[in-house]
């Protein structure tokens, strides 16, 4: 067992840093220092940055424009711009209908969609959710009818991340009303500029438009933008659900928050000192950064099980729920390290610190890390079942 | 020991209770948090006329010569709909500094006009780099002619933008020492500064501000520590209201909100998720209590010891309530739009306020009561 990277590994992650230090334009690294909110234009800045040196999509083959890295290759990258603090991208495209369409879809599905998931061309977003049916998703009732040669679709999604934003959605509809749940279920691609589609933005807790309303109005699509077979759309969404909830360890943003934390506190004072020397203060600092590295480790031990092979199984359920728990604690910590500057709530720049001004605002949003990716409650309803093989009720 | 509230006190309750639920639905802050003043003048007037704003200030002066048991009762309302007027900044923080720091003339003249809702104080402790210290501050005062002149700076000075009354801390040769600063006085300008749960406060600026002296000068360092454990005595009671509201509010939802075809209160998981909420919510409920009855207290340990012990459970206790009630809303939860989102703001304004977790657990262990008997 060697759990240090290789000298190659080690020289590969200096590369990412001088990369990112370099290609970063100065208005987005302004951001980055002070972690601020990105907008969507600025993501896409980003997306196109990377793309045009072919990182834009590391978990991708190299045939189709990955750059053919190995794991622990794509786990450095990941965490060395997530430290730097650099826009995350949309994971929409590049993290979950292009690896879909990648498994699943047809050569023509390939052609037409993902080249312009990689240049940023097309933006997406994702159409799972709906008012009644979110932890319950197999419960959705947007319907697609079936019309011969297309399809159409009514119905609302909502929390839709971005749809704002994008050129297209995919979709679960259901396709089958008369089969148990799951099995009348399809996966669908549809064009965000079709009529009967409308989206109505709506604010989060942190002040920022990041979800939505999606509405459905007799919206046609043509039979096409099915990907895999009618009625089998289930399979092939909880597949992506397991990739998703790699996404979100979130190891670098963690690391770059309570280095943030860090900061604050050491340019904080309290009594003849700083915050950081406070002893009680620190303490609760490390006692976090102890349970990030523990969760670094556990993210590492999945990937090398990814390199040998294997599919993101039920263990991802645990980097989700750790991963967005510590993400929220840390972004608790920056707030207790500011003191009564977490009152503030987008006030002229010299009211707090430059680095202090989102802070409230990601704080708020970011109690919705433990919900979105299939709740927290949701991931121990899995480990309990596909782990642990506890009985559940109602059933033998 | 008799923890039941006295004939006055229920009223007091009732009426709050009403006043909440009729007048002043969550709806009302909403609407609110976008105006120019963050409240409404006429209710805080007719609070005036209710005789609410005098409640825990001295007959003398034109109060009701209650206590902070009698103005806990109206905050434990007021936070379950998150009521917008200034009763912590302008008769917790406004009226209890003078209270414990001005003479008897002072408080009769100030006092009085704020009591019938005509005037609001406010209080200007904090600076950026003063913590949860109200004697790490670095404003001075200096003679000038029969009065006095101060220059530095305040921050978060509640309800400092709408106030008519300031009461600001400095430095004189004497020591810390409290000042009444007039609105429009002359070197004073306050830039109003949102608050994340939709408040006011003022950033206060003094460039050779024209004060007066209130009390003896070099004796606000004991007034201003018995004026801040009142208002985080207050917080607590305020803490309570919001996490009484969020709980009921979650409870609601388990038994409304379904999927897998059953109301989602369903799943044990949740059960013993708002069972651990319930709990919690009682533990605020009992050491508020316990902190408001101390707050007037002359024996420091004793007050600091109940005051600390609250505020600590406030920013453990309350703030479980409101980020699992969060949770439990599932997507909802986090929008602008649900109205928990208001109440989990306020809930993380009332921890940072007055000393936050770490600063009343370092007060409460460095009590000699903390090692008495050892
Ligand atoms: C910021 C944000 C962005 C999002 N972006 C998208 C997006 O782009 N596309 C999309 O499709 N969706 C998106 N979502 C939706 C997200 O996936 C859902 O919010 C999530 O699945 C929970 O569903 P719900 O909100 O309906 O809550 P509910 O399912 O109603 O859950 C309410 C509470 O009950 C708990 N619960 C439910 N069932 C059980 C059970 N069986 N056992 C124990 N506890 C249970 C939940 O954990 C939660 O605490 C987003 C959500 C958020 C907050």
């Amino acid at each position: 067992m060697d759990l240090s990277f290789t000298p190659e590994e080690e020289a590969f992650r200096a590369e990412v840093r001088a990369f990112v230090a370099s290609a970063m334009p100065p208005h987005l690294a302004e951001k980055a220092a002070v972690d601020g909110h990105f907008g969507m234009d600025e993501m896409m800045e980003w997306h196109r940055i990377l793309y045009a040196k072919g990182w834009v999509a590391p978990h991708w083959p190299k045939e189709l424009g990955g750059p053919g890295w190995s794991v622990a290759q794509r786990f450095i990258f990941t965490e060395e711009l997530e430290s730097a603090g650099a826009p995350i991208l949309s994971p929409f495209g590049l993290a979950m209908v292009g690896p879909l369409l990648i498994q699943f879809g047809t050569k023509a599905q390939k052609e037409r969609y993902l080249p312009k998931i990689l240049s940023g061309e097309e933006v997406w977003c994702q159409g799972y959710s709906e008012p009644g049916s979110g932890s319950d998703l197999a419960s959705l009732r947007t319907e697609a009818r079936d019309e011969g040669d297309h399809f159409v679709v009514n119905g609302q999604k909502t929390w839709t991340t971005y749809a704002q934003y994008a050129d297209w959605i995919f979709c679960l509809v259901r396709t089958n009303p008369s089969v148990k749940q799951q099995a009348g279920i399809s996966f669908l691609l549809i064009d965000m500029k079709t009529e009967g589609v409308t989206v109505k933005p709506m604010l989060t807790s942190g002040h920022t438009p990041a979800f939505c309303d999606t509405f459905f109005d007799n919206v046609r699509v043509p039979k096409e933008n099915v990907v895999g077979k009618v009625d089998q759309g289930w399979t092939m969404a909880k597949a992506l659900l397991g990739h998703e909830r790699t996404l979100i360890a979130a190891v670098g943003q963690s690391a770059r928050a309570i280095q943030r934390v860090k900061h604050i506190a050491q340019a904080t004072r309290c009594g003849d000192a700083t915050l950081l020397d406070d002893p009680l203060f620190r303490a609760k600092v490390a006692r976090l950064e102890i349970q990030l590295e523990a969760h670094r480790m556990a993210n590492l031990r999945a990937l090398a099980g990814a390199q040998l092979g294997h599919a993101p199984g039920p263990e991802s359920s645990i980097l989700k729920l750790r991963g967005s728990e510590i993400l929220q604690q840390a972004y608790e910590l920056a707030m207790d390290a500011m003191g009564q500057n977490a009152l503030s709530w987008f006030n002229e720049p010299d009211v707090v610190p430059p680095d202090e001004h989102w802070v409230p605002s990601v704080f708020n949003y970011n109690r919705a890390t433990t919900i979105y990716g299939g709740s927290n409650e949701i991931q121990k309803n899995i480990i309990a079942k596909l782990i642990l093989g506890l009985p559940q009720v109602g059933k033998d | 020991m008799d923890l039941s509230l006295t004939d006055d006190q229920k009223m007091i309750k009732e009426t709050a209770a009403s006043f909440v639920k009729k007048d002043s639905p969550v709806a009302r802050a909403r609407e609110l948090r976008d105006s120019a003043l963050g409240w409404d003048a006429a209710v805080y007037r007719q609070m005036g006329e209710l005789g609410w704003l005098g409640l825990p200030l001295p007959e003398a002066a034109g109060g009701f010569g209650g206590t902070m048991v009698d103005a806990a009762i109206l905050l434990e309302e007021f936070g379950k709909t998150l009521v917008p007027e200034p009763y912590l900044a302008s008769v917790v923080l406004g009226g209890r500094a003078l209270v414990h720091g001005a003479t008897a003339a002072q408080q009769a003249e100030l006092l009085g006009p704020m009591i019938e809702g005509e005037r609001v104080i406010s209080l200007a402790w904090a600076e950026r780099g003063s913590r949860y210290d109200p004697e790490a501050i670095e404003a001075r005062a200096e003679r000038r002619g029969e009065g006095w002149a101060i220059t530095g700076e305040k921050v978060w000075a509640l309800g400092a933008h709408a106030a008519d009354d300031l009461i600001v801390s400095a430095r004189a040769d004497a020591g810390i020492s409290l000042f009444h600063v007039a609105k429009g006085a002359r070197g004073l300008t306050v830039q109003t500064v949102k608050t994340m749960d939709g408040g006011r406060a003022g950033r206060v600026r003094l460039e050779g501000a024209e004060a007066r002296l209130l009390g003896e000068p070099g004796a606000a360092g004991a007034a201003l520590s018995r004026v801040l454990d009142d208002a985080a005595a207050a917080a607590c009671a305020e803490g309570v209201g919001v996490a009484t509201a969020v709980l009921w509010m979650t409870v609601e939802y388990l038994k409304t909100r379904k999927q897998f075809g059953v109301p989602i209160g369903v799943f044990q998981a949740l059960q013993h998720r708002a069972v651990d909420m319930f709990v919690a919510t009682e533990l605020l409920k009992g050491t508020s209590i316990l902190a408001n009855a101390r707050a007037g207290s002359d024996d420091v340990v004793e007050r600091q010891r109940a005051v600390s012990a609250a505020k600590a459970q406030l920013s453990s206790g309350g703030f479980y309530v409101v980020a699992q009630g969060t949770q439990l809303h599932g997507g909802i939860g986090v929008t602008d739009e649900h109205d928990i989102s208001l109440y989990f703001k306020r809930m993380r304004v009332l921890m940072a306020l007055f000393g936050d977790e770490e600063h009343h657990v370092a007060r409460y262990a460095a009590l000699p009561s903390f090692t008495a008997g050892l």
